[in-house]
């Protein structure tokens, strides 16, 4: 059996049998190879990434199946369970906390996406300073969630909030916004939908400036409207601006905690505000409840991954992953 | 107008184009938009400047008058402010920094480097479910990490006999490394969209020379980067200087001295007598001063960040 690599390794190795040459080759080549010289650059970023995402997942997982509660003594896995999840299940609580978390998730998302769709074929309508009035709206995608509470906070107080002044032109009101449990909700929502609308019109305006002006342009030839032609020719081709956009809306839905504590100042927020994700820390980081919140957390996973999973192969069918 | 339209909506929409009015209408809807998003930002400059009497006798979005105007707000605002100001800097340029190295080497090491499709692909999908994860999923392994697995302040006692250092300050550091690993996704993601657009053609002319892979990193990739360091250093200086959840839940209490701005601007201006708007809003518009500077200054980064996030 002959070796062509034998040139390459030299005469050194020459007197081993071909099996052990072969095999230093093989180590060789692939000390040599992409996968171990590349290995430096994904392995670092990944592993410490993978620790603290599916390390902290997993962590999370036998919290929850624990009965850990109080301060500072750790968990105990010698009697994992799911009672906490039963717990979770027969809790009010969260189906409260859930239904609201379902509806700001349903509202926000829907409301967001279509103001931003509609502010973004407005800017792509060829306006004057149009880099200046999206660097407007865009303005509170660069301010935290903790900032932009405030004010809010400032906009929907009950006495000398401008939200009051402005329905007092029209002879209504004044509303107790943050303190009356039916209109609280639709407060808050309508605060994010402020602070997220110009991420949404970002996200389509990108969509829209990858099609070309030509079937704009031959739609109207044919004789469209304008509104005709965004409706059948523009808008169907933004289905994927639309996908990613959505996810990233519903997934911030989920997890919105920020602007809900910075505008109530505590854990316990409002119960006609209240989600899973403000339950979810509230248990853990306020009441100690550790194993309970985890289980909670867990819940919020799931929810998260039933987007997420959907979404990757979406995109991975398309072939833009 | 209305005389004009005929009931079909195609036929009215048509002719639209070619009258000035649609151009007004336009123009309306921009400015209400205008008036819409800024309307909060602006309610909230005037209400700093105002004292607490023209905080409640004016109108909100009014600028104060000459007997309602003090900047006593401000000052109390930067005082209480200005040590989680600082520590907010301190934490934010070193994770910034690390985690968009490392967000470049590992989309370097899974886009430009072929070591096996199928592997590559699923790592990145791992990636991915990182950017996506709700953090409240970590939450409790993580606040348990840092308190009993790995207690950084213990571990790094002979720091705290230093007389400028507190144990609390071991929280920042913490903090600090948190935000680098689950940064690292979303960096990844963003500069593997623009590896992508680089032509292959260089890597492999490169390669054909005998660079090694570090070689073509330093030589050609890294600076080739440079418009996207930009744009992450953006997003994730903005990103990381506004969280709030890791530095509620890993440094507890606004009265730390290890707090963030974010951190101590929550509990802000509040007493038994409600809340003190003015000094709110001053917090409140000096918390955001670093992003509110990076955002004028390179909007459109931010905008780039943001669209390329998906």
């Amino acid at each position: 059996m002959s070796n062509p690599q034998d040139t390459v390794t030299g005469s050194q190795t020459g007197r081993g049998t071909d099996a052990e040459v072969d095999w230093r080759v093989r180590l060789r080549k692939f000390s040599k190879s992409d996968f171990v010289r590349s290995f430096p650059y994904w392995f670092v970023p990944f592993s410490i990434m993978g620790l603290g995402v599916y390390g902290g997942i997993g962590y999370n997982t036998l919290i929850s199946l624990t009965d850990y509660e109080g301060f500072n003594q750790g968990p105990d896995f010698t009697n994992l369970d799911f009672d906490m999840y039963v717990q979770a299940m027969n809790d009010p609580w969260v189906w409260t906390t859930g239904k609201n978390t379902f509806v700001l998730l349903i509202v926000f998302t829907t409301v967001t996406m279509l103001l931003g769709l509609f502010l973004a074929i407005m800017l792509d309508r060829g306006i004057r300073f149009r880099e200046k009035i999206q660097t407007i709206y865009l303005l509170p995608m660069a301010l935290s969630f903790v900032v932009t509470a405030q004010f809010w906070l400032w906009m929907y107080n009950v006495n000398n909030g401008l939200v009051n002044t402005i329905f007092g032109v029209f002879n209504l009101g004044p509303f107790n916004w943050i303190g009356n449990p039916e209109l609280v909700l639709g407060a808050v929502i309508f605060a994010l939908i402020w602070q997220f609308s110009g991420y949404a019109m970002v996200v389509f305006l990108a969509g829209l400036q990858s099609i070309s002006d030509d079937q704009f342009e031959a739609a109207q030839v044919d004789g469209a409207s304008v509104l005709k032609t965004y409706w059948r020719v523009i808008i169907p081709q933004l289905k994927s601006s639309s996908v990613s956009a959505a996810v990233v809306l519903m997934i911030f839905a989920l997890k919105a905690f920020t602007f809900l504590f910075s505008m109530f100042g505590q854990y316990r927020v409002p119960k006609g505000t209240d989600i899973l994700a403000t339950l979810m820390v509230r248990e853990a980081f306020k009441l100690q409840n550790w194993a309970y919140a985890a289980a909670i957390a867990t819940i919020l996973l799931v929810m998260a991954l039933a987007v997420i999973a959907p979404y990757l192969h979406y995109q991975h069918r398309q072939g833009s992953l | 107008m209305s005389n004009q339209a005929p009931t079909r909506d195609d036929s009215w929409a048509s002719i639209l184009p070619d009258l000035p009015y649609w151009k007004i209408g336009l123009s309306i809807v921009i400015t209400f938009f205008f008036a819409f998003f800024i309307a909060p930002i602006w309610t909230g400059f005037v209400t700093s400047f105002k004292t607490s009497g023209a905080v409640t006798a004016t109108t909100p979005f009014v600028p104060p008058g000459a007997d309602g105007f003090t900047l006593e707000k401000w000052g109390r605002a930067i005082d209480h402010l200005s040590t989680g100001f600082v520590n907010s800097l301190i934490m934010t340029f070193p994770s910034t920094i690390l985690t968009v190295f490392l967000g470049s080497t590992a989309a370097y090491g899974l886009t430009l480097v072929d070591w096996g499709k199928r592997a590559q692909f699923a790592v990145l999908i791992l990636f991915l479910v990182g950017i996506f994860i709700p953090y409240q999923a970590v939450l409790v392994p993580l606040s348990d990490f840092w308190i009993n697995i790995f207690p950084l302040a213990e571990i790094l006692s002979p720091v705290w006999e230093l007389s400028f250092m507190e144990y609390d300050h071991a929280r920042l550091l913490s903090l600090t490394i948190t935000h680098v690993v689950y940064g690292i996704p979303l960096c990844m993601l963003l500069f593997r969209g623009y590896y992508l657009t680089l032509s292959d053609d260089l890597v492999e002319a490169a390669k054909l020379d005998g660079a090694s892979i570090t070689r073509i990193y330093q030589r050609i990739i890294l600076p080739l980067s440079k418009p996207m360091i930009g744009v992450v250093f953006i997003y994730q200086f903005t990103a990381i200087w506004n969280e709030f959840l890791f530095s509620l839940t890993l440094i507890g209490s606004s009265s730390s001295p290890a707090a963030t701005v974010t951190l101590v601007l929550s509990g802000l201006g509040t007493d038994l007598s409600g809340i003190d708007f003015g000094l709110r809003m001053a917090g409140a518009l000096f918390a955001a001063l670093p992003t509110l500077i990076i955002y004028a200054l390179f909007a459109e980064q931010f905008a780039k960040g943001l669209a390329a996030d998906n």
